[in-house]
């Protein structure tokens, strides 16, 4: 294969440009060496391996490396199951804030009343999203706040004489649901999906016995579909003394619309970073708020927030209360992640009640949009109505050898971040879109004229799509080398952890 | 609403070309006994000039101050350089790099993350990141537990963060296996080694350390992870001041199998308590028992260098449950803020850094025993922490009132154990200013002359 030239060339790691002597960041302005008055057993010889760089080229490393990278303000980014938003300039702003970006976490709290209130606030805006009684900020992710859910779960079954051993996830679950069950000691027991793409009641009504702790259910579902069945699945899960846990990764689709509570949640977490606009990162931070039914709010983490009520105490005060005693205990250190929370605060407060209902009429009008232009072209797994994303897969393009992998490749070449591929696993060859409310109909046009290109191109020349993508800084990478000899470090020789040990992988990978 | 593009004209042709008749038809499928009628009990949306207004004002009603507050949330200058990258939406609002060829920015940073984090750990390999020191503690527990089959002992040092000993407890509760027994400290405010000597037996899992522990004291680390050693338990540290290990014996050096931190030091502001960064590394054998993202080094079909996730098979998106942690989300950007930083301060400024901060709270410890008759209560080498005893009185609200927070109050946050009733934790960084240093001074030597 030809050596193709793309744009925009790679950086070489930093560790590769060090100089010597120069420094970008250094306590005193002459950088003069500055020794510890500590005794030298206790001291490590050097930091070997460090770069020495000036504060220009640690700049021009880092800038340049960022234009390697497709973004949400950069290009359409439609990864299903993660809502890629525009996220508001003025939210980052707003944490940077000195007041909320420069207070310490045991400060004490009647310096840091604005940042109580704050937290106070969102609480109660989530609460009332969510159509449930109380909510925790403290969990930093989905999968930290579904954690703390089965937690609350587990103790709840406690209080009633059994924790039980089941918790029942539909197949079409996020990865993290099976994973946060299992963490707490429950064997997760798969729901099927019927032939709409749901599950059914009577489904679920068969796996029901005194062993359920709970059934775990995503609403609308990983393929974008409302589970038009679930306040009778709710209230059979309810007679059988387990409760409902539901994951609100997909609450774009419903804000204003329908609230969990009202179908029977108990519990349900949400994800800041993906319905509230908070950056993804290229990971994180994010933010996993979890939402309870009124009665369970003593098993949330402490502590909790709580307003001085006699006028002895400085009246109207707010503080946290640490006297938790059915709490489930501590998910992290202090509070969550402050700093997000401000930013979905602040989305919140520009939104409004209507604002909030508007993006998600849009959100969803917008995935309803990109399903009429592509249905026909691409197989449409189930027909049932769409919520705010949508499910194809790569049948139709099968045919002439071209798999889900190499549309996705080829979306990139258009400019276009690939959707979420292979995912629901309940979908052979899944191709999940979800736009979200912020793309403009001129870009969701130009997506569909881009799928709709890689379709006529697998028929016409699918050897262009098993070469994709040709414009990207890389062409495909092989991550099955990736993983048979793991080089996670820079320069360190041979990292061979595989499990079959040969004598090739003692030799170093490096400097290919 | 301006977040949206959508006009009435393209939303008409929108569901024309869906074939829906009204937005509010998308919605069919919602039962209509389900269906929320009421609108949002939300304030009205503001324009961003309010919105601003109404952000600065509440920022005001908090109170910037001096502080010496430490105790695993530290106040260290961020270069504006950091502020810039981290700027940039290109990192800011990317997802995790599931699609290497556009995403190599986020994964070569992470490739890069991993490495500094191995050197500072002095261990072979570091994830690409965990949600905060604590939670890191957590997985390191059961990833201990993975490793010892059937160990179930916990130890546990009392010179743990209280924190992030409290989410251990929360992750074990319902795992099936791990009780935690506390190990007691000496009177130099080190682990007690005689003790955790004693405690050893064949079913120990981990021995977990700070390093430096709470009380900013230095551990024998060494010492305790031999004592692991000889019982093939998992001998972890947990840093909550990742500064340290600039200056400090790295945890591997010191015999450790799994090292973990809180890396807010390195690039991040307090932000009351967050977003920090989990740091999560161990040696070469176990990792494939490690929680969380890793990125690996690999070549295009070209022949070109680049980087990927990688090892995913331990991960819930593939293992589902039996993935080896729940965690898929973790602190990206914020690991980015650290990775510039170490880049910045590198090799030489790192060092000095961390040298400034020692001398410092040197400087401090002794004008306190010299001019306030505070002596330190442990005997232990520490590096930019110590724990004094309390003057009685309202002396620290009148710090307050003078603008700055002297420290944390050990009484408030141990209060089941009594020896530390009347004990603060002073900590003392570059940002530190002289002035604040003295007004210190004087608050505490003001009240011994009362």
């Amino acid at each position: 294969m030809s050596l193709t030239e793309r744009k925009p060339e790679l950086e070489a790691p930093i560790f590769e440009k060090s100089g010597v002597g120069r420094v970008g960041y250094h306590p005193s302005a002459a950088a003069d060496a500055c020794e510890p008055r500590l005794d030298a057993s206790l001291l490590r010889d050097d930091l070997d391996g460090f770069p020495e760089l000036s504060e220009p080229e640690v700049l021009r490393h880092y800038t340049r490396l960022s234009s390697l990278n497709f973004s949400a303000v950069t290009n359409f980014y439609p990864l299903g199951s993660c809502t890629m938003k525009y996220n508001p300039i003025v939210n980052d702003r707003m944490a940077s804030l000195p007041g909320f970006c420069g207070i310490h976490p045991y400060a004490p709290t009647e310096t840091v009343q604005g940042a109580l209130e704050l937290i106070r606030d969102l609480e109660h805006w989530l609460a009332e999203i969510s159509g449930l009684g109380a909510v925790s900020l403290q969990p930093a992710a989905g999968a930290q706040g579904e954690l703390t859910g089965i937690k609350i779960i587990r103790r709840w079954h406690l209080a009633q004489g059994n924790a039980r051993s089941k918790i029942l996830i539909p197949e079409s679950a996020h990865g993290t649901n099976p994973a946060s069950a299992a963490l707490s000691g429950y064997d997760a027991v798969v729901i099927p999906t019927d032939e709409r793409g749901l599950m059914s009641a009577d489904s679920v009504k068969a796996l029901l016995d005194d062993e359920v702790a709970a059934l775990m259910v995503t609403n609308p579902s990983t393929l974008g579909l409302f589970e038009v069945e679930i306040a009778e699945i709710a209230k059979a899960v309810h007679d059988a003394g387990a409760l409902v846990y539901m994951d609100g990764a997909n609450m774009n689709a419903l804000m204003g619309k329908a609230k969990p509570g009202d179908m029977g949640a108990d519990i349900l977490q949400f994800n800041l970073h993906k319905t509230f606009s908070t950056p993804h990162g290229g990971g994180g931070p994010g933010a996993g708020p979890v939402a309870v039914r009124r009665d369970l709010e003593k098993y949330l983490p402490g502590p909790r927030i709580a307003e001085k009520a006699s006028a002895a105490e400085k009246q109207g005060l707010l503080y946290w209360d640490a006297d938790r005693p059915d709490s489930v205990g501590k998910v992290r250190s202090f509070y969550g992640n402050f700093g997000i929370l401000v930013r979905a605060y602040t989305y919140m407060l520009a939104c409004g009640g209507d604002g909030l209902t508007e993006i998600t009429e849009k959100a969803v009008l917008a995935a309803n949009y990109i399903r009429a232009g592509l249905v026909g072209r691409y197989h449409l797994p189930y027909d049932t109505a769409s919520l705010h994303e949508v499910v194809f897969t790569d049948k139709v393009q099968n045919a002439h050898g071209i798999k889900t992998l190499d549309i996705a490749k080829r979306l990139l070449d258009y400019g276009f971040h690939a959707p979420t591929i292979y995912f629901p696993l309940v979908v052979a060859g899944a191709i999940m879109i979800e736009p979200t409310e912020s793309e403009s109909v001129e870009t969701l046009d130009a997506f569909i004229d881009a799928m709709l290109r890689i379709a006529d191109e697998a028929e016409n020349d699918p050897q262009r799509l098993h070469d994709a993508p040709e414009t990207t800084p890389l062409a495909r990478l092989d991550e099955t080398r990736a993983a048979r000899h793991p080089v996670l470090t820079w320069k360190r020789a041979s990292e061979d952890i595989d499990d079959e040990r040969d004598s090739q992988s003692a030799q170093p990978e490096k400097g290919a | 609403m301006r977040y949206i593009p959508h006009s009435t004209s393209d939303v008409e042709r929108m569901l024309e070309t869906t074939g829906v008749a009204s937005v509010a038809d998308l919605f069919a499928s919602i039962p209509e006994s389900l269906r929320e009628t009421a609108g949002l009990a939300l304030p009205d949306g503001l324009g961003e000039q309010e919105v601003v207004a109404r952000l600065e004002a509440l920022a005001r009603r908090n109170r910037v101050l001096g502080t010496f507050q430490g105790a695993g949330s530290y106040n260290h200058f961020v270069p504006s350089v950091v502020h810039q990258v981290l700027s940039r939406s290109e990192l800011a609002t990317a997802y995790t790099p599931y699609q290497p060829e556009v995403s190599q920015g986020t994964l070569q940073i992470c490739f890069e993350f991993q490495t500094y984090i191995s050197i500072l750990m002095g261990l072979d390999v570091a994830n690409a990141s965990m949600y905060d020191g604590a939670s890191a503690l957590a997985e390191a527990v059961l990833m201990s537990l993975r490793i010892g089959r059937k160990r179930s002992r916990i130890l546990i040092s009392d010179g743990v963060h209280p924190e992030y000993a409290a989410v251990v407890e929360t992750y074990l509760d319902g795992f099936g296996r791990g009780v935690i027994e506390r190990i007691p400290l000496g009177p130099d405010g080190r682990t007690d080694l005689g003790k955790l000597e004693k405690m050893m037996d064949g079913d120990v899992a981990c021995v977990c350390l700070g390093y430096p522990n709470f009380f900013g004291v230095i551990e024998d680390l060494a010492a305790a992870s031999a004592i692991a050693a000889k019982h093939k338990a998992i001998a972890v540290s947990a840093t909550s001041e990742m500064l340290a290990l600039a200056l400090l014996k790295s945890p591997g050096d010191c015999g450790v199998d799994i090292a973990v931190a809180e890396g807010q030091s390195l690039g991040l502001p307090m932000s009351y308590g967050g977003p920090g960064v989990g740091l999560f590394a161990t040696k070469r054998e176990h990792v494939r028992q490690m929680p969380g993202r890793l990125v690996g080094e690999t070549v295009d079909d070209e022949g070109r260098r680049g980087y990927v996730l990688t090892l995913a098979t331990r991960e819930q998106h593939i293992r589902r449950e039996k993935a080896t942690s729940n965690i898929c989300t973790n602190q990206g950007l914020a690991a980015v803020a650290a990775t510039v930083f170490l880049g910045l301060a590198g090799r030489r400024g790192l060092r000095a850094l961390a040298a400034v901060n020692a001398n410092r709270a040197e400087e401090v410890a002794s004008r306190l025993e010299s001019e306030a008759g505070l002596r330190r209560v442990f005997s232990g080498p520490v590096f930019n922490e110590f724990v004094v005893d309390e003057p009685g009185g309202d002396w620290f609200a009148d710090a307050v009132e003078h603008g700055v927070v002297p420290g944390v109050r050990l009484g408030e946050m141990f209060p089941d154990r009594p020896e530390m009733a009347g004990r603060l934790l002073v900590t003392v960084t570059e940002c530190n200013t002289t002035d604040q240093i003295d007004t210190l001074v004087r608050s505490l030597a003001a009240r011994r002359a009362a």
